[in-house]
């Protein structure tokens, strides 16, 4: 064997260098990536791209499995003729018929009625395309997977400051010194956040963990808080309480940056009752909160207007306007409702003692009151107020599906946001910071279509498909005030259901309500598997067929580059690209991975040829768009106007001379402007020369308060970024909230929502937080269904759609639910026994894995780990299918039948978010007769034409030798 | 001689498996490889690993800590897996002190894996050659990749950097200083291999408020004019005359 230091691995093949974006996950890190011979060699985090700064995680490291995993689709396929749907019959197709079949069809419901067609997309990070298309098509029914993802976490926090986590901001662990951790938020975003937080542990920064569970980065907390699920509003709740009342809160912070000492009506007989006191003024129309409030004025005793230079106001307090208006501040407000939230009330919830919920809300008062930050960089305001430096608090929050996904997220959420601002952390150093395109206007300007009729045949669509209501005139429902989507996103059931509720798509197709469709495309979605609740209905529903025998869902379309459980149930497959094979952008006008600095966007580029006849989804869109003649897709003369999706990416802007397209580097003529600019021609050229990423960095002035800062926001506005440089006001009360309260307790002369949904707006659209148990909780047996059920992904797993990776599935070949022993010893069931778990919705039989390190009221599994026997290019005695299990089949899509509807999804009713960490489920041994088997089990999924089955017991994968045959030689190549 | 070795961090390893599977990825299309996977689509998929990560629960609910414990090879100084080899395939290099196998050498009898204390060694079935870890010696000894990227893949991986490489045998190395001055440990060091891969324990922050630290003077309760939440007590002033 040859000395390894006497040669070199390049010597070993042909070797090529190239830089594109990972897509393992939702992370989007730079990577580059080595060729020898034209095959993957070594995909490695890219030392100079600013969101990963050269590490990897271990499913970027495994992309190589991915590209050339045996459950690749490599051709367009069609349901065999007489097949039934569901058993994955399929005979292949050239594109130009997939084409010709969708376009056809298409350009018919385009002509009758566009809502007749569906689409939904697994991944949101690509929108800006697919919500594009889904309007000049003209339908409303659209979404991504953000509705059963973490769409609380968005809403709550954007309705409050303007921002949120992950792509849009995060905790700013350079400079904090106690970050607090709630619920599972390892996946938002992985890379970046484990950098961060290992820099902060070496620094000695204090990390507490507030989880159910201890896992992922729960494990390196110097103090792990365990919690029960669905109780975090709660906590939160008393923490604001216990910091209010020992002064602990940033009162500056609070008064300049707040409504906070903002004076609202407060008489119950009023119209406007808990609307703010406003002054007349002539107000531009706009999507931003006017200047027209009062605070009461502590010297003079009166009214006067906020922000008038010299005063200060009143937090606290009850008062009369010399109109005689009945006033409260909205601070007082606040108090009021913290009132019976104590630490003892908490305690009886969450399970948290009342000294440690008492000691958390010190560390955090005390660090952001003690600890300040100061920074010298002069900014100015936007009342015009020059301040020498930027003061920082360092307390850092990050939380995402943990809290969100319940359905008293959206309250919690709020609940979060407001500690955050009591504590003064809000875009400043070591709190929380934005990035672009955040701050934005609270809520964001655009608005989803709020009548029938902005659906017409052969039109796009008058409106968003999905936007940021800020009224009830803002709804999406007919006169009757029912919906008009058919996920029922926008209207009284959800009215802010800001990312739609893809995981209801499916069931109300199914049952025609709010009515029937006719195509549904599915793109990147595991709607048969794990993206969806109650897996085994859903699968039903997809096969069901009506009278006639028509199948309810008449046609399925599903773009995918793996042989997903979903492709089973399509009638026609559509062979997705890897993301190593493709061009994307990861725009500004979508979810970008800005950095708190300043905005960043990114490309990829392929790497390698398409494998078979795969083609990327995004070019299927802009081939349809163009064969459909879609507005944006053609010219004048109705002629194609892009030759393909770079072409498109090149030279789109979002109308004519905008200059604002899908990319922000490199604009103008030669590339010399950046986010505002006419088409470069050689813009693509440009990101390949800098590693596939544009990062604009803001002057330091820039970079902090920007929801105020005068600079930022006159440079944000110049560069398209946002239409108003007006301040973002941080709503700790939350008037948007109170005009949907108002109208459900019938005040006022504007919509109002159907009876049946009036309690429920009054109750949920709180303009304070409240907290209150998870809906499903009050509307099962709890005695019976004693346990709530957890899920998370493993970190070799995180986001990433797909297990089929012959080495990531060695790290979790098989999931078990993870019990505490106290439970397990009082069901008698032992460490490694069968036993089932239920729900009202159904059971499941897997294994039982003893753990210490979860709360005994709590059982929980890794996500996404069991499969159906067949899929995914795995042998149906693969240990996926055989001990891997799906909790899904537990969690109801929709709540039991209760006042406010009969198929009410079982969702938040502020926001539509998935309340998948809701379910209650009982557990129990399974007999000692039953197979070592987990079940549901499904027929097994038989492999699709086209796709290469690797059946040989050995794997011996070395670049550059793939589908050759070596002369092996001991097991070394050299 | 130098003794190249990692030390690995235990108070910010994540367990994410990044080195893992980087460590799979460099190793099996390089001169250590190929790292075969047995039944890698089928049932008990297993396969060739330098490099795994073991996770432990220490401790009963609620005071439970969760270990990630990455583990490979690590290169002992006085390796028993050596001596036992009955063709020499098993040697260190004298000039780094990394432990390898010659595959040409190697005839799979498996006596070194039965040697070695920390279940270190990786059997190629497929191929009948013991394999491991390699500290990515073709890499990190390769002149012509830039000097920043002569570190084994799961060095350069790492999210949080909890492995860090260098020379223990060089005082001022990061290594060295990690292992002196963080409590740097070995595995079972009473079987006398002298491992060279170290660990570095857990470290926990605290916070301690003084009761007095709580309430200060500015608190901003005083501008609304509310009670204070100081509990006075009774004074002289009360009982005494």
């Amino acid at each position: 064997m040859q000395d390894p230091t006497t040669q070199s691995d390049n010597d070993l093949g042909r070797v090529e260098v190239k830089t594109t974006t990972c897509y393992m996950c939702a992370c989007r890190c730079g990577i580059r990536v080595t060729l020898r011979d034209g095959q993957i060699r070594h995909i490695e985090g890219n030392p100079n791209h600013p969101h990963n700064q050269g590490v990897i995680c271990a499913k970027g490291s495994s992309g190589i499995m991915k590209q050339y995993s045996p459950a690749r689709i490599t051709k367009p396929l069609l349901r065999r003729q007489g097949a039934e749907r569901g058993t994955s019959e399929f005979e292949e197709i050239s594109w130009e018929q997939a084409f010709e079949m969708i376009s056809e069809r298409l350009a018919r419901i385009r002509a009758e009625d566009p809502k007749k067609f569906a689409l939904f997309t697994g991944r949101d990070q690509m929108q800006a395309l697919t919500g594009l298309f889904a309007k000049q098509f003209g339908t409303p029914n659209y979404a991504a997977h953000g509705g059963f993802c973490s769409v609380n976490m968005a809403a709550g926090m954007i309705y409050t400051i303007g921002g949120s986590f992950w792509e849009f901001g995060g905790p700013d662990l350079e400079r904090a010194k106690l970050f607090v951790m709630i619920g599972t938020a390892e996946d938002h975003d992985s890379n970046p956040l484990k950098i961060h937080i290992s820099k902060f542990k070496r620094r000695g920064g204090r990390f507490i963990s507030i989880n159910p569970i201890r896992s992922g980065y729960s494990a390196i907390a110097d103090e792990w808080v365990p919690i029960k699920p669905g109780t975090d509003g709660a906590l939160i709740l008393a923490i604001n309480h216990e910091l209010i009342n020992q002064g602990l809160f940033d009162r500056e912070f609070l008064i300049q940056y707040s409504n906070a000492a903002e004076l609202v009506v407060d008489d119950p007989r009023r119209d406007d009752h808990g609307l703010f006191s406003r002054f007349e003024m002539h107000v531009e129309e706009g999507c931003f909160d006017p200047e027209n409030k009062l605070w009461w004025d502590r010297d003079l005793d009166k009214e006067i207007s906020t922000h008038t230079p010299g005063t200060e106001p009143r937090l606290l307090g009850s008062f009369r306007l010399e109109d005689g208006t009945k006033v409260k501040p909205a601070f007082q407000l606040l108090k009021d409702r913290l009132e019976e939230y104590t630490p003892e009330w908490a305690e009886g919830i969450t399970g948290i003692p009342a000294a440690t919920i008492r000691r958390l809300a010190h560390e955090m008062g005390v660090t952001a009151r003690d600890q300040k930050i100061e920074l010298p960089i002069q900014w100015t305001d936007s009342w015009e107020n020059e301040h020498e430096s930027i003061t920082g608090n360092p307390v850092a929050f990050h939380a995402m599906r943990g809290i969100a996904a319940h359905s008293n997220g959206f309250q919690s959420i709020r609940a979060l946001s407001i500690l955050m601002t009591l504590l003064g952390t809000i875009d400043r150093p070591g709190g929380f910071r934005h990035k672009a395109p955040f701050p934005r206007p609270i809520p964001p300007c655009p608005k989803p279509p709020n009548s029938p009729d902005a659906v017409k045949p052969n039109t796009p669509l008058d409106g968003m498909p999905l936007g940021w209501p800020a009224k009830p005139e803002d709804l999406f429902v007919d006169e009757q005030g029912e919906a008009v989507r058919l996920d029922k996103a926008f209207s009284w059931e959800y009215p802010l259901s800001v990312h739609g509720l893809m995981h209801n798509a499916i069931t109300n197709a199914w049952r025609g309500d709010p009515y029937s469709i006719d195509t549904m495309l599915l793109f990147m979605a595991n709607m048969a598997w794990n993206s969806s609740m109650n897996t085994e209905q859903i699968r039903h529903m997809l096969t069901d067929k009506d009278e006639q025998g028509e199948y309810k869902i008449p046609f399925l379309i599903v773009c995918d580059a793996f042989q997903s459980e979903t492709v089973a149930f399509a009638d026609l497959v559509l062979p997705d690209t890897t993301y190593l094979e493709r061009y994307d952008a990861l725009s500004m006008l979508d979810r970008p991975i800005s950095e708190f600095e300043g905005p960043v966007d990114s490309v990829r580029i392929p790497v390698v040829p398409p494998t078979g006849q795969c083609k990327p989804f995004q070019e299927v869109l802009v081939e349809l768009g163009s064969r459909l003649k879609l507005p944006a897709f053609i010219n004048e003369k109705g002629e194609r106007k892009y030759r393909d999706y770079p072409d498109f990416i090149t030279n789109y802007e979002t109308s004519p001379g905008s200059g604002i397209g899908f990319l922000a580097g490199w604009r103008g003529k030669g590339g010399e402007k950046f986010l505002k600019g006419e088409p470069n021609p050689r813009q693509w050229e440009m990101y390949q020369k800098n590693d596939c990423y544009y990062h604009y960095k803001l002057p330091k002035s820039y970079q902090y308060m920007r929801n105020w800062n005068k600079g930022y926001l006159h440079w944000a506005r110049n560069h398209g970024m946002i239409r108003y440089a007006e301040p973002i006001t941080i709503h700790l009360y939350s008037e948007v909230l109170q005009k949907f309260r108002l109208a459900a307790q019938g005040k006022g002369k504007g919509r109002q929502p159907p009876e049946r949904l009036r309690k429920r707006i009054e109750m949920h659209f709180d303009p304070l937080p409240f907290y209150s148990e998870p809906l499903l909780s009050r509307l099962v047996d709890t005695h019976e269904y004693p346990l709530n059920a957890l899920t998370q992904r493993p970190m070799a797993m995180y986001h990433s759609w797909d297990s089929q990776n012959a080495w990531l599935r060695q790290i979790h070949t098989h999931n078990y639910l993870f019990v505490n022993p106290i439970l397990a010893h009082a069901k008698g069931i032992d460490d490694g026994d069968w036993i089932w778990v239920e729900s009202p919705t159904g059971k499941v039989r897997c294994m039982c894995r003893y753990s210490e390190a979860v709360e005994p009221g709590t059982v929980w599994t890794w996500n996404a780990i069991g499969k159906a026997a067949g899929a995914w290019g795995l042998a149906p005695n693969a240990n996926e299918s055989q001990k891997g299990f799906l909790l899904n089949h537990l969690i109801p899509e929709e709540l039991p039948p209760c006042e406010s509807g009969e198929h009410l999804s079982n969702s938040d009713p502020v926001t539509g978010q998935a309340a998948w960490f809701d379910v209650r489920v009982k557990i129990y041994k399974a007999g000692a007769d039953e197979p070592a088997l987990t079940l549901p089990q499904f027929s097994v999924m038989k492999p699709l034409p086209g796709q290469k089955v690797r059946r040989g017991r050995w794997q011996a994968f070395f670049a550059g030798q793939l589908g050759k045959k070596p002369g092996r030689k001991k097991g070394s190549k050299v | 001689m130098s003794q190249l070795a990692l030390v690995i961090d235990l108070n910010v390893c994540v367990g994410c498996h990044a080195c893992v599977t980087s460590c799979k990825e460099w190793n099996s299309s390089g001169w250590a490889g190929p790292l075969p996977d047995e039944n890698p689509y089928g049932a008990d998929p297993s396969g060739v690993f330098f490099n795994r990560v073991q996770t432990y629960e220490v401790g009963c609910f609620p005071h439970t800590e969760t270990i990630h414990f990455p583990k490979s090879c690590l290169h002992c100084e006085d390796p028993p897996c050596v001596p036992v080899c009955p063709t020499g395939a098993s040697y260190k290099r004298a000039d780094n002190g990394i432990v390898l196998v010659d595959y040409d050498k190697c005839i799979g009898c498996k006596y070194c894996s039965w040697a070695c204390p920390y279940g270190a060694r990786e059997i190629d079935a497929q191929n009948k050659v013991m394999k491991k870890c390699t500290l990515c010696v073709d890499r990190v000894t390769d002149q012509t990749l830039q000097e920043s990227e002569r570190k084994p893949a799961c060095v350069l991986a790492c999210p949080t950097s909890a492995r860090i490489f260098g020379d223990i045998h060089d005082p001022d190395s990061a290594a060295s200083v990690a292992i002196r001055e963080q409590g740097g440990y070995q595995l079972q060091p009473e079987w006398g291999t002298q491992p060279a891969n170290h660990y570095l324990p857990r470290r926990r922050s605290q916070m301690q408020i003084h009761e007095d630290e709580l309430i200060r003077a500015d608190n901003p309760l005083r501008k609304e004019e509310v009670e204070m939440p100081i509990e006075q007590g009774d004074t002289l002033d009360d009982v005494a005359w």
